[in-house]
């Protein structure tokens, strides 16, 4: 547990996850005090998309503990050892406390960029369709995409639709916000808008753990850098320590890979 | 006109637009089942419906009929004499019913199966992920594009299951097809009253695909389709 700072808003504890025989999180802690930007870092197949889906319960864990503002995610394992939420209704209240933008958008493809916004604040926050609609275009433009508002996501660029996924995320004003390489699945001239827009919420003091190949984004923008490798953290502090001066050989091959 | 039998042929007709109604109903609840088992994770619910859908689908909808109609009504009666009750008839617009939906339930199994496949995996996991339950996923994401994935396999399959109500006759049921076989007899000329009743088809699935299409444009919304030269 992290001593330092009384009030962590989300944290992971011991972290395990198995798929069959293979061992893909063997033991990741993870702390997120408020404001804080963690960057997950490591090479393919490291395990840290797979760590930011247990956050949320999308992948479950097979061992661990989760716990949001204090309150800990009651767990139980279940027959094949993986652990359940044994409260739906607080998973689903933590999970609408936690949003998440994915790599491939996942926005709704039968509704309007606008309607892809409301339908969480209406369906899970029960917020009035006034409400919701006049937060979505407060969201809307502050990514940049209010004038494609009744567009739908197939008439989208991919940096239209991720951003109108962030938009989506941040309308819920979460605690934190998880992202899982948004912008992996982007052509290189539209890699900077959604970079531009995130850089943006992170100024705001919005907290945030993103899952990045952007070393540049880690550096200039994280307060902290995790480096997974093989399911366990080999490294983890500030990003001008942890990318400036690797310490073990495996982040130094990492870093000198990614920075070609 | 029609020698006077056109009000029995009409009165036939909606027999027919009855079985049909009824049947597809009936298919789609089967359907929709079979669709959720084949998507379970249930090996004993894969087994089952994989029986229904590959034996139902591989024998004849008329074979299918008189063994439901006439074995049913035996095996039934063998029961019912057993237990001491008196012998029962079974209801030919139940059997014809049940019959049709039961088997037309084994195509919509795959067309709602195929639907609800072709929806993107991340759609549901964004639902998930923002805090729907269950139900709330099902009901915002998945089926309205699950319609939308469905609606060309239903056409097709409404189409060939009104066409299929023609076999009820067979099993004495008084519908279209039936009036018109009696008409046909009893006047000598097959040719005017079946290419009446073949017109009367014609026309309902004429309507059906025009109504059809406009219900898959409703839910289209969104979908780019392909420009190819």
């Amino acid at each position: 547990m992290n001593t330092k700072t009384p009030h962590p808003l989300l944290v992971a504890d011991q972290i395990t996850k198995r798929f069959g025989q293979t061992e893909v999180l063997r033991g990741i802690s993870l702390s997120a005090n408020p404001g804080d930007v963690i960057a997950l870092i490591g090479s393919s197949g490291s395990g840290k998309s797979t760590f930011l889906r247990c956050l949320n319960l999308l992948e479950r864990p097979n061992s661990g503990r989760i716990a949001l503002n204090g309150e800990v995610l009651e767990l139980a394992a279940d027959r094949d050892g993986a652990l359940n939420a044994t409260n739906p209704v607080q998973l689903r209240r933590f999970r609408s406390r936690i949003s998440m933008v994915f790599q491939h958008f996942n926005l709704w493809a039968h509704m309007t960029a606008e309607r892809n916004v409301t339908e969480g604040l209406t369906v899970v926050l029960g917020l009035s369709q006034n409400e919701a609609t006049e937060r979505a275009q407060h969201y809307l433009q502050k990514v940049g995409v209010i004038h494609r508002k009744d567009a739908y996501p197939a008439h989208l660029s991919g940096g239209e639709q991720q951003r109108v996924a962030i938009a989506r995320a941040l309308a819920m004003e979460p605690d934190v916000m998880l992202f899982d390489e948004p912008t992996s699945a982007l052509d290189p001239e539209l890699v900077g808008e959604v970079l531009r827009v995130m850089r943006a919420v992170a100024e705001e003091g919005r907290t945030m753990i993103v899952v990045t190949h952007e070393m540049s984004f880690a550096r200039e923008v994280s307060s902290e850098v995790v480096f997974l490798s093989k399911g366990v953290v080999a490294e983890r502090g500030r990003p001008e320590d942890v990318l400036l001066k690797p310490q073990s050989e495996r982040l130094q091959a990492f870093l000198a890979n990614s920075l070609k | 006109m029609l020698h006077g039998y056109l009000p029995a042929i009409l009165g036939g007709l909606m027999t027919s637009l009855q079985v049909a109604a009824c049947s597809l109903a009936i298919a789609c609840v089967f359907g929709l089942i079979g669709a959720a088992a084949k998507l379970s994770s249930s090996r004993a619910a894969h087994a089952v419906v994989d029986v229904y859908t590959t034996l139902i689908r591989g024998i004849p909808e008329l074979a299918l009929m008189l063994m439901v109609f006439y074995g049913g009504q035996t095996i039934l009666n063998y029961l019912v004499t057993e237990a001491g009750g008196d012998y029962v008839e079974v209801p030919a617009f139940a059997a014809g019913v049940l019959t049709i939906g039961f088997v037309f339930g084994a195509y919509m199994t795959e067309t709602f199966r195929g639907a609800i496949l072709a929806i993107p995996k991340g759609q549901m996991e964004a639902a998930t992920a923002i805090g729907m339950s269950r139900s709330q996923v099902l009901a915002r994401v998945t089926i309205p594009q699950m319609i939308r994935h469905a609606i060309p396999g239903f056409t097709n399959n409404w189409l060939i299951m009104i066409k299929a109500t023609a076999l009820v006759s067979i099993i004495g049921l008084d519908d279209m097809m039936q009036r018109a076989g009696l008409a046909a007899s009893a006047t000598r000329e097959p040719l005017t009253f079946y290419l009446a009743v073949a017109a009367i088809y014609l026309l309902i699935t004429t309507v059906s695909i025009l109504l059809l299409s406009r219900v898959e444009k409703r839910f289209s919304l969104g979908v780019r389709k392909a420009e190819l030269q």
